[in-house]
């Protein structure tokens, strides 16, 4: 049982970055062969992606007539551009001026700490990144984090713990109603075949 | 020629009057939410949910209307209600959660009561609610660029053109370009974008320069950590930049433009480039513009976060798809710029100025303002102050002005200790410079500048070393490495200052930093490393006592710096019976011995500080103490 869930899961990776590969071959279309929208192209999949593979790298080295290794020189200079996939749920740390004089440091300390994982990483299971971000623009709610898209304001190392425990909660309750639908399912089938 | 353009422009008019009055015509209040970044991340999107719902339950007709920033930021989220049944003027409304609106909606639109408790004040002059322009926050502004944010609805070409805007644009096109110039350079307006350098000059270089293709870049790649205002004006007023934008072109011949904003700004770049396809749309953009032989056509290219990008030249290697480096100047953009053209590069604050300065002359501008630096400028202000936010204030006002009366001064009644103005680049000035006028030269005079405008207010809890660092952190990862001093100079001072905040201080550091930073100066290419050291070498002159603390006595004056401060709890003050410091300690560091005393671990202690905020105000027993050496020493095991 466990070996085929295995299987599924590496055949669906691989899936993934066929479709990944076959998505950005459609898109590079857009784009002039023109060095000048060699970092257009890389924001184009940052942003679908949230990471840009190495494989990709090459693609785009590819449609530009340049080397790998100018293309990697440049999206490397830039702080937009990641190399690794982030979490399912991204914690920006805000680390601008405001939330640095009200303690944005120590609750970067605390997410690190809690997560176990440094900044700029993900945790081994994907479920949370941890990034520091410049000023996201509340600065009257210092100190500030923002995970997924969620704003959370006047933060405090205290409240650390309870947020990830949030999202915790709420995946484990996710799979709890996953694993009652499959039952629920199987039951379905077994009454099905029954008849 | 000319006539023909004054029709065209009087029908865009015309029809944005009536579109405008057909919205007007819609009866029942108009609640104007502020929705700018700084709103949204307040919860203005619960808000405005909880406003559209409690009017569908009361069954009241009513507009609600989105708007940009009017730079109250302490105050998010903001709301402003026209309900003009009830007798009472447009209200201003701040804080205002989904409980409140809730709240405003039956009471205020039902009831008739406007909830003094809520409100801040009338937008109009009025017998009833004071008047929020009587407050310093406003009446002590002068409102050039930001004249309109948060007033219309940014996605909203109409509402801007009945505002007066495009007029500046219209008169444009009645002078010859040569003319216009002459205009800005009465004027006497300097860039804003941190340098200062005399736009009219800039623009009379460029139009001079050989070349046909010339062409026009909006510098909106704000990259100072702390600052927000060109994203606010984008965000929420687009249309202002726009008309700045094609005067400019239109002044310099330039047949293209293109935005240069951050790709952080989202927000912002929805917005402008939602403006562009309207201004095409009116005939405002595209070929022809109202009618004359001028054409422009305004692209968006995202910035992908680099500080140094901000930099011309850098940015203009990033535009050509290079890795952002400074290059050598001369030769200067204004000749060969962006693909070798005659290029002009301005700030957004710059180019908002523009459609005033047509609309009222250059001498209106020149009185305004101080001699040498006309005009109006917009800081952010955050940091340990009331009223943070966005402020656009005349140049020449003191610095005690801004920070106290324009913006309440520091709250809890703690004591001012440092301005740090111009982020990054800039300096920290001591309350001995309180009485400094803002302006170009008076801040530069006394080590600062005004730089992105961003300006942090620090007080007696705040620490000058922990400050430099902090700057000096964020330059040393800005740093793109083309300049050795740059490069590898401020990783060394960061290093020093790393061992000072730790209590690993040495003689002659305090010499070193001054030595390096002056070295890092003099060899560096580009303004980042021409002004990186800044921070530090401002901290260090006006604030050395700390430092020597740091490094003689192993002690941080502010109690911030961690490796030097330790917390304890006061047993004389410690009502022994609660457990909120114990609770709310992330590492579990407090502990209870036998006889209910408290003590910290300070092997565990990450000095996060939780503890104190947690402690009852009743009680206060939770000390912060530097050296760490002076905390009493409680045994676990022993009672
Ligand atoms: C490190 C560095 C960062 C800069 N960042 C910005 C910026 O974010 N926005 C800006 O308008 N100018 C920035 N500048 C200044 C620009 O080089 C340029 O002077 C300015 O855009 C010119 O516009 P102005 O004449 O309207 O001020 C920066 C300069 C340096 C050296
Ligand atoms: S500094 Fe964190 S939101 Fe502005």
């Amino acid at each position: 049982m466990s070996k085929k869930t295995h299987l599924d899961e590496s055949s669906n990776l691989f899936a993934q970055e066929e479709a990944m590969l076959n998505d950005i071959r459609c898109r590079l279309k857009d784009y002039s062969a023109e060095r000048r929208d060699l970092i257009p192209i890389l924001q184009m999949i940052q942003e679908k992606y949230a990471y840009i593979a190495p494989i990709t790298i090459q693609m785009v080295s590819d449609h530009l007539n340049i080397g790998a290794c100018e293309v990697y020189s440049v999206a490397s200079f830039y702080n937009q551009f990641k190399f690794n996939p982030p979490g399912k749920h991204p914690v920006k740390v805000c680390m601008g001026t405001a939330c640095h004089v009200k303690g944005g440091d120590i609750i970067l300390e605390n997410f690190e700490r809690k997560l176990e994982i440094k900044e700029g990483k993900t945790t081994p299971d994907r479920e949370f990144s941890i990034e520091r971000v410049a000023c996201v623009g509340c600065c009257a709610l210092a100190p500030v984090v923002v995970i997924g898209e969620t704003v959370h304001g006047n933060m405090a190392p205290s409240k650390v713990e309870g947020l990830i425990l949030g999202f915790q909660i709420e995946k484990e309750k996710q799979a709890r109603l996953k694993e009652k639908q499959a039952r629920l399912k199987e039951k379905r089938d077994a009454d099905e075949n029954g008849n | 020629m000319k006539m023909e353009i004054n029709q065209a422009f009087d029908k865009i008019c015309k029809d944005a009057d009536a579109h405008i009055k057909r919205l007007s015509l819609i009866k029942g209040p108009r609640i104007s939410i502020g929705m700018a970044t700084c709103g949204i991340a307040s919860g203005a999107i619960d808000t405005k949910k909880a406003f559209e719902e409690a009017l569908k339950e009361q069954g009241i007709d009513g507009q609600i209307q989105t708007v940009g920033c009017i730079g109250h930021c302490y105050a998010e989220p903001v709301v402003i209600i026209d309900h003009p049944d009830s007798g009472f003027p447009p209200i201003f409304y701040h804080h205002v959660t989904p409980g409140k609106a809730k709240m405003i909606v039956q009471s205020f639109l039902i009831d008739g009561d406007p909830l003094f408790e809520y409100l801040l004040g009338a937008t109009k002059e009025n017998e009833l609610i004071p008047q929020i322009y009587d407050f310093p926050r406003f009446s002590q502004e002068k409102r050039i660029i930001l004249q309109k944010c948060g007033i219309i609805d940014p996605e909203d070409i109409n509402a801007y053109i009945d505002e007066g805007g495009y007029s500046g644009l219209a008169r444009a096109f009645q002078l010859a370009p040569d003319e216009i110039i002459s205009e800005i350079i009465s004027s006497g307006i300097r860039g804003r974008g941190g340098a200062g350098f005399p736009t009219g000059k800039k623009w009379g270089f460029a139009r001079e320069a050989e070349g046909q293709d010339k062409i026009m870049i909006l510098n909106a790649d704000e990259g100072d950590p702390g600052a927000y205002m060109d994203r606010t004006i984008l965000e929420s007023n687009p249309h202002q930049i726009l008309e700045g934008m094609i005067i400019c072109a239109y002044a310099i011949g330039a047949g293209s433009a293109i935005v240069y904003v951050r790709s952080e700004y989202p927000r912002a770049i929805e917005m402008i480039s939602g403006a562009i396809s309207q201004a095409e749309e009116l005939g405002l953009l595209g070929n022809s513009i109202l009618g004359s032989s001028f054409d422009l056509k305004i692209s968006v290219f995202k910035g992908s976060g680099a500080f140094v990008c901000g930099e011309e030249t850098a940015l203009i290697q990033s535009l050509e798809g290079e890795r952002g480096m400074p290059q050598h100047r001369p030769p200067y953009p204004v000749q060969h710029g962006l693909g070798n053209r005659p290029t002009v590069i301005n700030n957004v604050k710059t180019i908002a100025s523009v459609p005033a300065i047509l609309n009222n002359g250059g001498d209106w501008y020149r009185s305004i303002g101080t001699k040498d630096s006309p005009g109006t400028a917009v800081f952010s202000i955050v940091g340990n102050v009331l009223h943070a936010g966005l402020v656009e204030i005349p140049m020449g006002v003191d610095l005690k002005t801004l920070i106290f009366d324009i913006c309440g001064g520091i709250p809890d009644k703690k004591k001012f200790k440092a301005v740090q103005i111009g982020g990054p680049s800039g300096g920290c000035l001591s309350s001995d410079f309180l009485d400094t006028p803002i302006d170009f030269d008076s801040l530069a005079g006394a080590g600062a500048m005004i730089g992105s405008g961003g300006m942090v207010v620090l007080d007696e809890d705040n620490c000058m070393v922990n400050i430099a660092r902090y700057f000096l952190e964020f330059t040393q990862n800005e740093s793109c490495g083309k300049c050795t001093f740059c490069r590898i100079g401020t990783y060394h001072l960061l290093r020093i200052l790393d061992r000072i905040t730790k209590g690993q201080g040495r003689e002659g550091d305090l010499e070193q930093l001054k030595t390096l930073s002056e070295t890092i100066i003099e060899g560096s290419l580009c303004g980042l490393g021409k002004t990186a050291p800044n921070p530090v070498l401002t901290s260090l002159r006006y604030f050395r006592d700390e430092y020597e603390a740091h490094v003689l006595e192993k002690r941080c004056p502010a109690c911030v710096c961690r490796s030097l401060t330790a917390f304890y709890i006061d047993l004389d003050k410690c009502a022994r019976g609660c457990d909120a410091c114990v609770g709310s300690c992330p590492v579990d560091a407090i502990f209870t011995t036998k006889n209910r005393k408290k003590g910290v671990d300070q092997a565990l202690c990450v000095k996060c500080g939780e503890c104190q905020v947690a402690c009852p105000p009743e009680y206060n027993a939770v000390i912060r103490v530097s050296p760490p050496e002076k905390a009493p020493i409680i045994e676990k095991s022993v009672n």
